[in-house]
């Protein structure tokens, strides 16, 4: 690990000023919030991330509530522990969803520190990538190529690859957000704004190394759920071994079912895409069709149509199928 | 140098370390409390698991400075040598110990698993210890163990 300098803010303006400095905020970046660290400290040791400078941010108050806004949406400050949002009654009572992928990842150890921004900003788990003894990493190191094609792929992802990067995003939690249209709120030198979370992930195409909309200085302070109709909701996920591993494709759904006929639906996928998959094409299959198996198998082949595998993760395609439908027939008979 | 003080075992205690120091080597090396094992030091097998202001965390990944004024309870502060904690005493008699690397770990997720659900059932048990691997036991008896703690503090009611 490098030597850096330390900083302890307690507002959220003093950490904006201070990483104002870097040069990006993405891979490379010279200045780094650390909030729990589950991630980061594991990348420092490895070398991955090389941050001059670390802004802790855990003593920022106000942070880490769970509120119920006047207009029914929940937010959910940067510093609320995966594990308490998990257990949050709101979650809990109107967005299961969220605490059933939240459940789903990790272990104990691990949710107790980590944060909702921190899962907003969890890198990839490709082996190419954590390793510097491999030089081709275009993520790690721009314009260096990618082991990965080519090489051990079986976790890798199919949807949203390029010929630079094919390395699948990790996160859980950050699926159950793409289906309940999360918004993420951002404080930057130039004041607040606020991302939708479909526009906060970045493709890799030519740039695997900028991977979401984060500029230099920007500080996630929380994040908002807008309020939901009465809905059924679901977290599958399918993985090598049932605990404290991650997705080999997980889907997150939200829908009604009324005088029925599906409505409300909502469809996104982890484990196959390189950023946290929302997938309209099943979303549009569905909505408004009576609840069956054709429909459910017509859904998944749509959404799965573009999908790109390379030699050993050809298998995710008919898994990212079956658990999709798996996945809506358990929530339609809920 | 940083000089960080929090509290240990229910005693308070002052240290100076790098602040970037692991809690897992704040407490070996510093202060000599060998009990807390290191296993793979990147939060996947739970070897290194204390308990940090109650919560149960990997301290192999949790940076000194962020124990300033904390509470941190580790196996030495569970049970003693003449006396062992419940959970300590059920491990023993269920053989939910066998090469005891895993162990202190496992007996402070069980001590935070039953914290949370005092009367587990066996998936509550499972999730709860995922986070903790053993290479020995095949679990069953760990679960045993815990399954025999958690009875016994019913009946001690």
């Amino acid at each position: 690990m490098i030597d850096f300098e330390l900083t302890r803010v307690g507002t959220p303006d003093a950490a904006v000023q201070i990483a104002a400095a870097t040069p990006t905020a993405q891979q490379g970046a010279t200045v780094r919030f650390i909030a729990g660290g589950t991630n980061l400290i594991d990348y420092m040791k490895l070398d991955v991330e090389t941050p001059q400078h670390l802004v802790d941010i855990n003593r920022i108050p106000d942070l880490a509530k769970v509120e119920k806004q006047p207009d029914g949406s929940l937010k959910i400050g940067a510093l609320v522990r995966n594990s308490d949002l998990a257990q949050a009654p709101e979650v809990l009572a109107e967005y299961p969803v969220l605490s059933q992928a939240l459940l789903s990842g990790a272990s104990a150890q691990l949710r107790n520190k980590a944060t909702t921004s921190g899962n907003l900003l969890q890198r990839t788990r490709c082996p190419y990538f954590r390793d510097l003894a491999y030089a081709e990493c275009n993520k790690r190191t721009p314009g260096s190529g990618c082991a990965a094609i080519g090489g051990y792929h079986r976790n890798h992802a199919i949807l949203g690859v390029s010929d630079q990067c094919i390395a699948t995003h990790a996160s859980d939690m950050d699926v159950a957000l793409m289906v309940l249209d999360a918004v993420i709120h951002v404080q930057g030198i130039k004041g607040n704004r606020t991302i939708p979370i479909g526009e906060f992930y970045k493709l890799p195409g030519t740039t695997p190394h900028i991977e979401n909309a984060l500029e230099p200085g920007d500080l996630i302070t929380h994040v908002t759920l807008p309020a939901l109709p009465e809905t059924k909701q679901i977290y599958l996920k399918l993985r090598d071994r049932a605990s404290y591993e991650f997705a080999l494709a997980s889907a997150a759904i939200v829908m009604q079912v009324q005088g029925g006929r599906l409505r409300h639906v909502r469809v996104a996928m982890g484990g196959v895409g390189t950023r946290p998959w929302r997938m309209p094409e099943a979303e549009h299959a569905l909505e408004g069709q009576a609840p069956g198996e054709g429909v459910f198998r017509a859904a998944a082949d749509a959404a799965l149509k573009t999908a790109r595998p390379h030699t050993d993760n050809a298998f995710k395609i008919p898994l990212a199928k079956l658990c999709m439908i798996r996945a809506l027939t358990t929530v339609t008979n809920a | 140098m940083s000089t960080i003080t929090f509290t240990l075992n229910n005693s308070q205690v002052t240290v100076d370390a790098p602040p970037m120091t692991r809690l897992l080597d704040l407490l070996r090396e510093h202060l000599h409390l060998t009990g807390t094992k290191e296993g793979c030091g990147e939060g996947e097998c739970g070897s290194c698991s204390v308990l940090l202001n109650g919560e149960l965390v990997n301290s192999c990944l949790v940076p000194t400075l962020q124990v300033q004024g904390a509470t941190v309870t580790t196996i030495e502060g569970l049970g003693e040598h003449t006396h062992l904690h419940p959970i300590q005493q059920c491990f023993l008699e269920e053989g939910g110990a066998q090469c005891g690397i895993c162990t202190p770990g496992m007996i402070l997720a069980t001590h935070h698993l039953l914290e949370k659900h005092p009367a587990p059932t066996l998936d509550e048990i499972r999730e709860g210890l995922s986070g903790n691997l053993c290479r020995c036991t095949g679990y069953m008896r760990i679960f045993e163990a815990v399954q025999q703690t958690a009875k016994l503090a019913e009946a001690g009611k």
